[in-house]
């Protein structure tokens, strides 16, 4: 073997390659992957976003976990509003084309359940983060966050100045989630997953991190290729998990629309915390 | 506003949209004067050509109808970083008399705000690269402040100079557009003055819409009033839209 570096890289930062996914319900996978205190990212750029295994989260009680994800919508609300969440690493928390997100408003404005540590980026950031995570880079550069207040706030944010122009630059620092999970159209029987439409950063995703969960909305003989998708295949996946519609009320093209309709509504039923967690008891925990 | 901000859009211009306002705007001048106008949405939907009104950026019409559809990496890195897009659409809950705009916080400090505001998102670096941006905001003393409590994107910083000093390859907001009027940026202190005023409002109620001392240009304009084709094309267009967007469109 080459010893390319004498620093001496954090062997877990990526698992040894796996010959194939394993197929498993999702109960038995989250159970198997997610544990308190992990940091933990369900990735899906408004399409795409792994509802179900979320909730299974809630369900199984996890607390602790660093959240991850640029986009916290609906479901990272419900993590934030059911105490799952001791911190959050994001670049934006809103319902989008609606407003606010009540529950994260209330833990980071009255630490509702609990107090909420932030880590607070841009979208360019984050991808980029996830980006070197899944290169196996300590950080990333862009232009970015110049003159932004950001800076001050957020620890992960420095600058670099170029080896070769002098210029100086943002640097961030790389995200390897213990945990990455994303929805995905189709898995084939040995698991290897493809997703197509809007692919957002989940490939980043899921390189990044150290263990890997992809909830599919069916299994498939053979994967037809589809132009724009994203293949992942199986040796670099630890769990596949069926579960038909796991992404409402966001949607997987090509199966289901998305919701919007629920995504107004969501608004009345998170603004009040008794309400909130009424709807969570009829719908999350006991479905 | 909305039709002012279309109005603002050229033919051909590629144009980085976000959701509400600025999607309607240019999804109306796309069906008036600017049908070549390319629409890129953050998701990755580059080209995209809704038959109707989305209500996010990632709603299944834009990947369907646009020309490529690209990850969130490829969007920030390749097509807005080197600065392939030509106008970005910025709003916020505050900004300033430098167009420095805050979606992070009100409140005097980031660790226990006042109010929690969504974030960043994509704006500090569509402030920073986009060749010019367009700021799409309702004028209030409350919004138009005169500093922001946090710099979230940043306009033209304390003044004429400050983006050369941090290096941003765009020109920064070239119009601010209000439901009072429409401020641009003085060219040689870069302070955001009133250069129109939409029919029927008053230097003065203008003037008391703003947290700082609002400067009028001497060649103060009226907009001109929106023609019937404008108003019908945007009146089809919201009826078109997807669910009931509680985001104000007029």
């Amino acid at each position: 073997m080459f010893v390319l570096s004498t620093v001496v890289r954090d062997p877990n930062i990526l698992p040894p390659a796996r010959r194939r996914a394993e197929i498993a319900s999702l109960d038995v996978a989250i159970a198997a992957l997610v544990r308190d205190g992990d940091t933990i990212a369900l990735e899906g750029f408004t399409h795409l976003i792994p509802f179900a295994a979320g909730h299974e989260i809630i369900r199984q009680g996890r607390r602790r976990l660093s959240l991850v994800r640029m986009t916290p919508d609906l479901i990272y609300d419900q993590l934030i509003g059911m105490g799952c969440a001791r911190r959050l690493v994001f670049s934006w928390g809103g319902n989008p084309g609606v407003g606010s997100l009540h529950r994260f408003r209330d833990a980071v404005e009255h630490g509702w359940p609990e107090s909420l540590e932030l880590e607070e980026h841009s979208h360019a950031g984050m991808a980029n983060r996830y980006a070197a995570g899944a290169s196996g880079l300590p950080f990333a550069v862009l232009r970015g966050y110049a003159g932004s207040d950001l800076v001050g706030e957020t620890d992960s944010i420095r600058s670099i100045v170029c080896p070769f122009t002098g210029e100086s630059l943002a640097a961030v620092s790389a995200l390897n989630p213990d945990v990455a999970v994303i929805h995905a159209q189709q898995a084939d029987a040995s698991g290897n997953v493809q997703l197509w439409g809007i692919c957002g950063v989940q490939k980043e995703a899921v390189l990044a991190a150290r263990r890997t969960l992809v909830t599919v909305e069916e299994l498939v003989e053979r994967l037809e290729p589809r132009p724009g998708a994203v293949v992942l295949p199986a040796w670099a996946i630890d769990y596949v998990s069926v579960v038909r519609n796991g992404a409402h009320p966001s949607y997987a093209h090509g199966y289901s629309e998305r919701d919007n309709d629920f995504y107004l509504a969501w608004d009345a039923i998170s603004r009040d915390r008794t309400t909130f967690q009424e709807w969570m008891e009829a719908n999350v925990l006991a479905a | 506003m909305t039709i002012a901000a279309a109005r603002a859009l050229r033919n051909g211009a590629v144009c980085f949209v976000g959701i509400g306002l600025p999607s309607t705007a240019a999804n109306l001048a796309a069906r008036l004067h600017a049908p070549e106008l390319v629409l890129v949405y953050e998701s990755g939907t580059l080209g995209a050509k809704p038959e109707f009104l989305p209500l996010s950026i990632g709603d299944g019409i834009l990947a369907e109808t646009a020309d490529a559809v690209v990850g969130v990496v490829e969007t920030f890195n390749y097509w807005l970083q080197p600065g392939r897009i030509d106008i970005g659409f910025l709003a916020g809950a505050q900004l300033d008399r430098f167009g420095n705009i805050n979606t992070t916080v009100i409140g005097d400090s980031y660790d226990a705000p006042r109010v929690r505001l969504p974030g960043a998102g994509g704006a500090p670096e569509i402030a920073a690269s986009c060749r010019e941006v367009l700021i799409i905001m309702r004028q209030s003393p409350r919004t138009f402040v005169e500093r922001v409590d946090f710099v979230t994107s940043v306009g033209y910083g304390s003044g004429d100079g400050d983006r050369e000093r941090h290096g941003f390859i765009g020109a920064g907001p070239t119009m601010v557009i209000t439901d009072v009027g429409i401020l641009q940026p003085a060219p040689e202190t870069r302070e955001l003055v009133l250069t129109h005023l939409h029919p029927g409002v008053g230097l003065q109620e203008a003037k008391a819409a703003t947290g700082w001392e609002l400067v009028a240009s001497a060649e103060l304009e009226h907009t001109p009033p929106p023609t019937t084709l404008e108003l019908s094309t945007l009146r089809e267009l919201e009826q078109t839209k997807a669910g009931r967007s509680t985001v104000g469109v007029l």
